[in-house]
């Protein structure tokens, strides 16, 4: 994720800087910075605020404000555009890190080993329809493997969250839709290595050499985790709240920086280093970098908003509209399948699909690596409309998929008997 | 009962009554519970999803259990077992040691069930568990075990 290369700082563009004398330009531009930044924060809070009150995921919200305070938008930042980059950086290591802590390394393989189908088919539905947009937008096949991957990962974070909401944890259905998302999050620590060779436009002897370290290392990792995850744990563990922080943060940083110097992703190293840690220390570390996670995650939406031009939004809306709905439908016969698969009911597989619908931030991080690399300089928009469109029609589905399927077989199912009484 | 891993969630515990009523309680990650009851036209969604804290769980697990009104949760059984708690000291030896350096098992055939500590119970702890001064240890063993454990955990 070489954020950072591709911003710019717009401290001459800011009139308040301009002013300022040579001497007092840091004191200066730092409460010029101290504002901006507070004021983003704040505005995101609120907007939290509001999210939570409507009932919905805040992350739509917040690419919203990132649009507005964006390039072409209402309120063009200066002096922390820097800051939020990096900001944005560590919040997609963040997510990652969480996400990995959130799984120990044998729900992963367990999962591997049983769900492996749905999983496959899981990827082929839904990734498939990306890639022909892509290709039909004569986009090229980076960009086509680019949003193979948008089209593809569902929204952990936003069904954990609706599950709960709808007081569905408990059905029949549910761990099969939990183990679709562990299998798409492991899937990443495979996809994100091939992507980020892809983007870099390396050649294809070093993209292999790439890939074969990305793979050896996620593989390594997870069987040391699976065999030593417990010393590993070990050594990291901490009573004091203080300081377990620091080690899994600066360990998890430091893992990050050093595989993307390996040209992996830093957002697997992170993942990897999620899952290796496990039990009482990963509680911990859930527990203290949660919030953290949240600030930065939020940050990193903003600035993805502030990439792209609201302008540049209107002229792909109607692809991606029509992916949208494709790919609602090509997840709900996931959901369908493999909760059938798994022995469940027609209308729990009917619930299974409606609930897979939601995309959300690792749809947005994918197109983040595409984004910061300028791979098709449309590919942005398309992905902030189609995630904007998915995130708020997820939840929804979710709800009444079951409901509106079981209405329509209802109906069919009645059709030739009224035939039949009519005549 | 039978147990489902939910990833990133907890584990789903599932009882099927006699009258083949279907209940099942989740263990999330952070102590909480919920309990749900299921539909009976459509047994695979739960009509009631009830969310407890873990007071409220202690106090519908007293509620639940037969036989007694006391809100000890440690009773002798009749099969020659002893439950205890055993407090650490805060000047004990094994401030900041991990539990398997104590060789319970080893030494005195007692389990370790769960600790207490500030207000929340770690059940099972593992052999990596690190103990502090001030934690309340549950032990089940023999009578002698569980004494030999108490002089065990009792050393300074």
């Amino acid at each position: 994720m070489h954020l950072t290369a591709h911003v710019t700082t717009q401290v001459t563009a800011h009139p308040a800087v301009l002013l300022s004398a040579e001497s007092q330009s840091s004191a200066h531009s730092s409460a010029v910075f101290l504002i901006e930044f507070g004021a983003i924060i704040l505005g995101l809070g609120l907007l939290g605020r509001l999210a939570g009150r409507l009932q919905f995921s805040p992350i739509p919200l917040y690419l919203l404000a990132g649009l507005a305070f964006g390039e072409g938008g209402l309120l063009p930042l200066g002096t922390s555009e820097e800051f939020v980059a990096i900001g944005a950086e560590i919040g997609v290591i963040l997510l990652l890190l969480m996400l990995g802590l959130e799984y120990t390394a044998s729900d992963l393989v367990s999962n591997l080993r049983t769900q492996y189908p749905a999983g496959l088919v899981d990827a082929a539905l839904n990734a498939l329809p990306g890639a022909a947009m892509a290709l039909l937008l004569g986009w090229g096949p980076v960009a086509a493997v680019v949003l193979a991957g948008v089209t593809w990962i569902s929204s952990s974070g936003v069904i954990a969250k609706v599950l709960g909401d709808l007081g569905r944890l408990g059905n029949r259905e549910t761990p099969v839709i939990l183990s679709i998302l562990v299998l798409e999050d492991l899937s990443m620590a495979v996809y994100l290595p091939i992507l980020t060779a892809l983007v870099a436009g390396t050649s294809l002897a070093a993209g292999s050499v790439t890939l074969a370290i990305a793979l050896s290392v996620a593989g390594l990792v997870l069987l040391v985790a699976v065999r030593y995850g417990r010393h590993i744990s070990r050594f990291v563990s901490s009573d004091d709240p203080e300081k377990l922080l620091l080690v899994v943060l600066g360990l998890t940083l430091l893992v990050a920086g050093v595989a993307q110097q390996l040209q992996v992703s830093a957002a697997v190293g992170a993942f990897l280093v999620g899952i290796a840690l496990s039990g009482e220390v990963a509680e911990g570390a859930h527990g203290l970098l949660a919030p953290l996670r949240d600030l930065f995650a939020a940050v990193f939406f903003v600035f993805f908003g502030l990439h792209t031009d609201p302008a540049s939004i209107p002229p792909v809306l109607v692809p991606a509209l029509a992916l949208a709905v494709v790919t609602a439908a090509t997840k709900i016969a996931t959901g369908y399948w493999a909760a059938k698969r798994a022995g469940v009911a027609a209308k729990g597989r009917w619930r299974a699909g409606g609930t897979l619908v939601a995309r959300g931030e690792f749809s947005i991080v994918i197109a983040g690596l595409a984004v910061t690399a300028g791979i098709e300089p449309s590919l942005g928009p398309l992905a902030t409309a189609y995630v904007l469109i998915l995130v708020i029609v997820g939840p929804l589905t979710a709800r009444y998929t079951e409901p509106v399927a079981t209405w329509f077989i209802r109906r069919r199912a009645a059709r030739p008997e009224a035939a039949a009484t009519a005549e | 009962m039978s147990t489902t891993p939910l990833p990133g969630i907890g584990v789903q515990y599932d009882l099927t009554t006699r009258e083949h009523r279907h209940l099942s309680v989740i263990a999330h990650r952070d102590g909480t519970r919920t309990v749900n009851v299921y539909r009976a036209d459509d047994p695979d969604a739960c009509a009631q999803a009830l969310h407890l804290t873990e007071p409220e769980t202690a106090l519908l697990i007293d509620a639940l259990s037969p036989g007694h009104h006391s809100p000890n949760l440690l009773s002798t059984t009749d099969l020659g077992l002893v439950a205890e708690r055993i407090e650490l000291a805060s000047t004990s030896y094994w401030n900041g040691r991990v539990l398997g350096d104590t060789r319970m098992r080893t030494e005195t055939g007692v389990s370790i069930v769960a600790v207490l500590r500030r207000a929340q119970a770690i059940p099972s702890p593992t052999p990596d568990f690190r103990l502090a001064g001030g934690d309340t240890l549950i032990v089940i063993g023999t009578r002698e075990g569980v004494e030999t454990a108490a002089a065990i955990l009792g050393r300074t």
